[in-house]
């Protein structure tokens, strides 16, 4: 598949407000695009509508070969959204939520202590998520959406609330998804941390797309051809 | 009667009004109103009322027995009650055709017809009751059938009704206000028959058309009521139908220019973002920018 | 969780209602079918409510959509949850009418299932407005406005059943255990495929 991401004029209301006026988008597999633009811009949207949650009032939307309007079980079931609420529940422990997460997805064989490892939680696989602080739960929540190793990884503001380490630790997750020919979105207003990382950038505004351009270093997997764009007109 | 909605329009010059009125309802508001006078001149001048005379035998007073002149609200309390489930019929129907179809036209007929119901409803328990204080000598009878039936009917489509208010997106508030509604609707025909076999007897009247004491002009009042009933009901879903159908176009009209507005944001903002990045990014290839 | 918050809840029903009603002991015995199922009826609501705010303290409820589980998995598992804490809140109440209202098992067997098809009618039925109820500029306060009317033959189904089951009243308590068992089954399935509706979009 050529593209993993492609979105014609894509019409997204929240609430009767067009949070994306008509957006355009093309994404290569294994690229890693960074979304980046102003607060309000409809980035949080924008993923939200690749994952599938949000229903396209105009426009059309293929993603990993799914279309959006018809085919959302299985576009939800092939990404993996990390979006700023930990979608975890509190009272149970973090092992118990991974152990629920997975077997709800239809996952049989998951190495739950490996997936700890990765985020450094290992230890706290017994706690409660409510006692955990923001950022390990926001670890945690990374472990669950690494451990279903989805296609495209659909991340919005994965660095908040994370230390160092725990920058480090998305950093390197994001590198293992491309290395294993996975997709990732990155929605961020950490500019110097992601772009190094991208082979692509968009900038959003207004809900849609003005600028898209290819950067990063001639080392990362990227054609002449430069990738997807957005359709003008 | 009509609503009038002025319709955005960019000639300042041209007051272009959308209205709900139109021949249609002008001729089924005048039949309606005909009607009603005539139906009101039989019900409550020329019919008698209901006596009857019950013959005791022997030399003992002959008993005067009937409804009196209760009778003349089931000239109105019928035809209402019929015109309630016309009503939430339609609104089943709707309910359907928007589930199956995705109709928008549809969930509009059905808000309507669920708003005309729970009035003619309203109408119907109270009619019923006012003709039930003299008959049943209460204002309420638990266990009545039709009764109990009805007031439920009532409860499910307010909380149907006020359900519809909680939502704004029209594509959501059409698919889940269908849910309730057909599921109120089935459970009608379960309250009617676990009501029954509660308390396995009705204190109404038993059908009244096949009565064979009604008289020529009684039936003809009753069937007269009916008809104009039905006429009035259509007047008001017409009215009631199109001022939701305007709503639907306004929603419609608003959304292209807020779309339009949202595309226009702050290009100072879009700025700002692009010549970030490029800061960040130092010295590369010149990007490649394609506009929207 | 249940036990802290919506048992005590019941209990409390209970009691209130013999204040209330300030009636000699054999009156309460006859009432007690109704004023269980009453007091079950507010229960279940709280349960509910209680059921579906869960899924929207952290977005749970987003993520539940994501997982791409088949929606009747999604309600089969709500529903079963909101179930066993009816019958856990039902045994409670149970022991006490008997202790407060003097009521007796006549026909345990009759009780227990007309209990239990009550109550999977209720948890099916209560699961369904629940999501319903949920999701944007909806409010669950509406949940009780929707429920309780659509409850209302299982309510005369179940103090009837229980009106036999008791032995406070003369009645065929399996024919109503029947409509029960209709009931339940209609909710389990109208559940099931009207959940597909609320989670396809917002």
């Amino acid at each position: 598949m050529k593209y993993a991401v492609e979105v014609h004029d894509a019409v997204v209301l929240l609430d009767r407000f067009p949070a994306l006026a008509g957006l355009s988008l093309r994404l290569r597999t294994g690229t890693v695009t960074l979304v980046q633009g102003p607060n309000g811009a409809g980035k949080t949207t924008l993923l939200r509508m690749l994952a599938g949650l949000a229903p396209l009032e105009q426009g059309s939307a293929i993603v990993l070969g799914n279309d959006v309007a018809t085919q959302q079980r299985q576009v939800r079931a092939s990404v993996g959204l990390l979006s700023p609420q930990t979608m975890l529940y509190d009272d149970l422990t973090i092992a118990e939520n991974l152990s629920f997460w997975t077997t709800l997805a239809g996952y049989g064989d998951v190495d739950m202590g490996a997936a700890l490892e990765r985020v450094s939680m290992a230890p706290f696989a017994d706690q409660q998520v409510v006692t955990l602080s923001t950022g390990q739960r926001r670890r945690a929540a990374i472990a669950v959406v690494a451990i279903r190793r989805p296609r495209l990884w659909l991340l919005d503001e994965p660095h908040a609330g994370l230390d160092q380490a725990g920058r480090d630790i998305v950093d390197g997750l994001i590198a293992d998804a491309v290395a294993a020919g996975a997709t990732v979105v990155v929605a961020s207003h950490e500019l110097d941390r992601v772009r190094p990382l991208a082979s692509h950038v968009a900038t959003v505004a207004g809900g849609v797309v003005h600028a898209f351009e290819t950067v990063g270093d001639p080392g990362l997997t990227v054609d002449d051809d430069a990738g997807g764009g957005a359709d003008s007109a | 009667m009509s609503t009038t909605l002025t319709r955005p329009s960019s000639t300042a010059s041209e007051a272009d009004v959308a209205s709900t009125g139109s021949k249609l309802t002008r001729v089924l508001g005048i039949a309606s109103l005909v009607g009603l006078a005539v139906l009101l001149l039989l019900a409550f001048v020329f019919t008698e009322p209901d006596q009857r005379v019950f013959d005791r035998g022997l030399d003992l007073e002959p008993l005067l027995t009937g409804q009196g002149d209760a009778v003349r609200l089931l000239y109105v309390h019928f035809p209402v009650a019929m015109v309630t489930y016309t009503a939430f019929s339609l609104n089943a129907i709707g309910s359907i055709a928007v589930l199956w179809k995705k109709s928008m036209w549809w969930d509009n007929t059905a808000a309507a017809a669920a708003e005309v119901g729970v009035l003619f409803c309203g109408l119907t328990l109270a009619t019923g009751s006012i003709w039930g204080r003299p008959i049943w000598n209460t204002w309420w009878k638990w266990g009545d059938v039709r009764l109990m039936t009805t007031t439920i009917l009532f409860l499910i489509f307010v909380g149907y009704l006020a359900y519809r208010r909680t939502m704004t997106d029209s594509q959501v508030r059409a698919k889940r206000s269908a849910v309730v509604g057909l599921i109120g609707a089935i459970n009608i025909p379960i309250v009617y028959k676990s009501v029954d076999w509660w308390q396995n007897r009705t204190l109404h009247q038993q059908s009244t058309l096949r009565d064979r004491a009604i008289e020529d002009l009684t039936l003809f009042s009753m069937i007269f009521g009916m008809v104009v009933f039905l006429v009035i009901f259509a007047w008001l879903m017409v009215h009631r139908f199109r001022i939701g159908w305007l709503e639907h176009q306004i929603e419609t009209v608003g959304l292209e220019a807020a779309i339009a507005e949202r595309r226009a944001q702050t290009s100072a903002a879009i700025e700002d973002a692009v010549t970030d990045s490029r800061a960040s990014a130092g010295s590369g290839p010149p990007p490649k920018t394609g506009m929207n | 969780m249940v036990a802290t918050q919506v048992l005590p809840f019941a209990m409390v029903i209970l009691i209130l209602f013999g204040l209330a009603l300030d009636a000699d002991s054999r009156t309460l015995r006859d009432l007690a079918p109704g004023l269980f199922w009453v007091a079950t009826l507010f229960a279940s609501v709280l349960a509910i409510q209680r059921s579906v705010a869960v899924e929207t303290v952290s977005s749970t409820f987003e993520a539940l959509r994501l997982s791409g589980a088949p929606a009747w998995k999604l309600f089969a598992g709500k529903a079963l949850a909101v179930a066993l804490q009816l019958l856990a809140i039902e045994a409670v109440l149970a022991l006490g009418i008997i202790v407060l209202y003097r009521s007796s098992f006549e026909d345990p067997v009759l009780v227990v299932t007309a209990a239990l098809a009550a109550t999977v009618a209720i948890a099916s039925a209560g699961s369904l407005y629940g999501v319903l109820a949920v999701g944007m500029g909806v409010r669950d306060t509406i949940l009780p406005m929707l429920l309780l009317p659509i409850m209302m033959p299982v309510l005369v189904g179940a103090t009837r059943a229980f009106g036999d089951g008791l032995g406070t009243a003369a009645l065929d308590g399996w024919t109503w255990t029947g409509l029960l068992a209709l009931l339940a089954v209609i909710y389990a399935t109208a559940g099931a495929l009207a959940y597909a509706v609320v989670i396809e979009d917002t």
